[in-house]
């Protein structure tokens, strides 16, 4: 074994990435004590900047012709998708910054160590989506998830960021003890920890899918993983997470943190336990169903924007749970399709939130919207166009995203759960449809806020890109599925 | 030489233990990080005690790491937990409740 068979150039953007972060960590420790350290507001530039070189390092280092690297004697894999998902997460991360940079400021969160924590969380989702070993999978989704406790936290003087905080590291820590005690058994009965090894044992073995430890290792990885999503019954965590963290990091963590979970679990299930789709894919129909429906109508009492958009995070976790619980290609590429354009659309909404927010004053209730088209009519018809998407009504890239899930649901024979579907969505369209009535046919509670929002011009462009591209996209959107089709096909 | 049931019946029963802990526990958080060590701790039990009747050194790599990350993991709980007293003068389970809805 020498260095050039760990073939470390397929890691190049996660060196990159890491690299970035100690050096912006360095410039956080520079200055002298006692006085603030102006260099700071260079953190979220250079952050950016970072990961948009890491977006182009993950675009060159995209395997030609389709074919896998394995790396790092299998530990690690770079293949079409890692790319693709590692390119996604890099930008929907940077445009998330950008978001919150006054938002940030405004609360003296514009601190290298936020930034810092950021890019390491990007680091663990990149290795969650280049992984094919259970400890690469582990590590990476701890170094994520342990980034993503700290961001939580870091309003130290929120009463609500810091039990939110606490809220999520419990339930996120319980998480991943129970995906551990899954690998345990899974190491126990295949006698390999590298996920194809796994693979090959399971269909070696014939594995009998009455076979009970078999199906208790399934039942704990399945469980651990409708944690990290926030499916229904085991996401009690997401909502309060999205409510008391601040809502620079609720946009952070409702974009890229659900590419990767994406990632882990085609790494995992569709990948690793493939054969035993028999097994999980049942489950997985009974999540998605009671997340959709749980998620849809609990959003429906809601008062505040963020919690509301928990909810909504959690049905439309359920609709990407259904593109995988098909347990075909065409189902893994429809929940892949579905899980950029969800992240890119709620990215969009938690930026059109940051952007509302007034100095000090969060604009997090829903009665804040109200009469929002007279105020200012350009964030209003944005948010009309973020919110349409979400609700699946054509033309935008979010009817397409629900289509493909459906069409993946027909195709593999569960025809009751697509008509579920369908009818779900349509009772989620009701609290989205009533945020454009707040905003174009409500008066505003009470007169005074009439002055627009305080400017931050680099935010409200990246605000009326994102919104529009959800419609723009429109004319490429087979060359989008056919991508998503031809990098699954490439991975699974 | 002791079965290897015997050691997963060990793992099994600390997982249990821990998450009852993690559930029933109204009182401190300090427990609920408490409970969360002795969960990693019941998942080394299986990967060492698999390890060792498999004859694969992997499992014992795999100890390794998950004893460094539960390092971490309660570096990062305990800070938490700071910022949460600091705010709040309580870590009483029963009194983290303001968000709701």
């Amino acid at each position: 074994m020498n260095l050039a068979s760990l073939r470390v150039t397929a890691a190049l953007p996660e060196i990159f990435i890491a690299l970035a972060a100690c050096a912006i960590l360095l410039l956080g420790v520079t200055g002298k004590p006692g006085k603030p350290n102006h260099r700071a507001a260079l953190a979220c530039p250079l952050a950016i900047a970072a990961l948009l070189v890491t977006a182009l390092l993950a675009g060159l280092n995209f395997p030609a012709g389709g074919g896998a690297v394995a790396a790092f004697n299998n530990l690690f894999i770079g293949d079409a998708l890692a790319g693709l998902l590692k390119i996604s997460m890099c930008l929907l991360c940077a445009a998330a910054f950008l978001y919150g940079r006054r938002y940030n400021r405004d609360r003296g969160l514009l601190t290298c160590e936020y930034y810092v924590l950021g890019l390491f969380s990007v680091a663990g989702m990149m290795v969650v989506a280049s992984a094919s070993h259970l400890l690469t999978l582990y590590l990476g989704l701890e170094l994520m998830s342990l980034c993503l406790y700290a961001m939580v936290a870091c309003h130290r003087d929120s009463r609500l960021a810091s039990e939110a905080a606490m809220k999520y590291f419990v339930l996120g820590a319980l998480a991943s003890s129970i995906l551990l005690y899954g690998m345990s058994l899974l190491y126990g009965l295949t006698g390999s920890l590298e996920l194809p090894v796994i693979r090959a044992a399971l269909f070696a073995e014939a594995a009998d899918p009455d076979d009970a430890a078999l199906a208790l290792a399934v039942v704990f990885v399945v469980v651990a993983l409708a944690f990290k999503l926030g499916a229904v019954p085991f996401h009690m965590w997401v909502p309060d997470v999205y409510h008391g963290a601040p809502t620079s990091t609720t946009a952070f963590l409702s974009a890229a943190p659900k590419v990767a979970a994406f990632a882990i679990v085609l790494r995992l299930l569709a990948g690793g336990l493939g054969d035993l789709a028999g097994i999980w894919q049942s489950m997985l129909v009974i999540l998605a169903v009671l997340s959709v429906a749980a998620g849809n109508i609990i959003a429906i009492a809601q008062h505040n924007l963020k919690r509301m958009l928990a909810y909504s995070a959690v049905s439309h976790m359920g609709f990407f749970l259904f593109g995988i619980a098909a347990g075909s290609a065409q189902g893994y590429s429809a929940s892949l399709f579905y899980v950029l354009v969800y992240a890119v659309m709620s990215l969009g909404a938690f930026g059109a939130v940051l952007c509302l927010a007034r100095g000090d004053a969060e604009c997090d209730r829903l009665d804040d919207l109200q009469g929002l088209s007279r105020r200012s009519p350009r964030t209003a018809f944005l948010i009309l166009i973020l919110m349409l998407s979400m609700a699946g009504i054509p033309p935008t890239a979010g009817f397409f995203a629900k289509l493909s899930v459906i069409q993946a649901l027909v195709g593999a024979g569960l025809v009751w759960v697509a008509v579920v579907a369908v009818l779900l969505a349509v009772v989620g369209a009701f609290y989205y449809l009533r945020i454009i009535k707040l905003m174009y046919f409500d008066d505003p509670a009470d007169a005074s806020p009439a002055t627009p929002p305080a400017g931050d011009p680099p935010a409200h462009l990246l605000l009326a890109f994102n919104a529009l591209i959800i419609i723009a996209i429109l004319p490429w959107i087979g060359a989008l599925i056919s991508l998503c089709n031809a990098v699954i096909a490439g991975a699974v | 030489m002791i079965p290897l049931s015997h050691y997963l019946a060990l793992g099994a029963a600390l997982f249990a233990l821990s998450v009852v802990g993690i559930f029933l526990n109204r009182k401190n958080v300090v427990i609920l990080l408490m409970s969360i060590e002795l969960l990693l701790l019941a998942v080394n039990i299986n990967f060492v005690a698999f390890s060792h009747f498999l004859q694969d050194v992997a499992g014992q790599v795999f100890v390794f790491f998950i004893l460094t990350v539960a390092a971490a993991e309660s570096a990062i709980g305990l800070a938490i937990l700071i910022v949460l007293f600091r705010s709040r003068r309580t870590i009483n389970v029963e009194e983290l409740d303001s968000l709701k809805g």
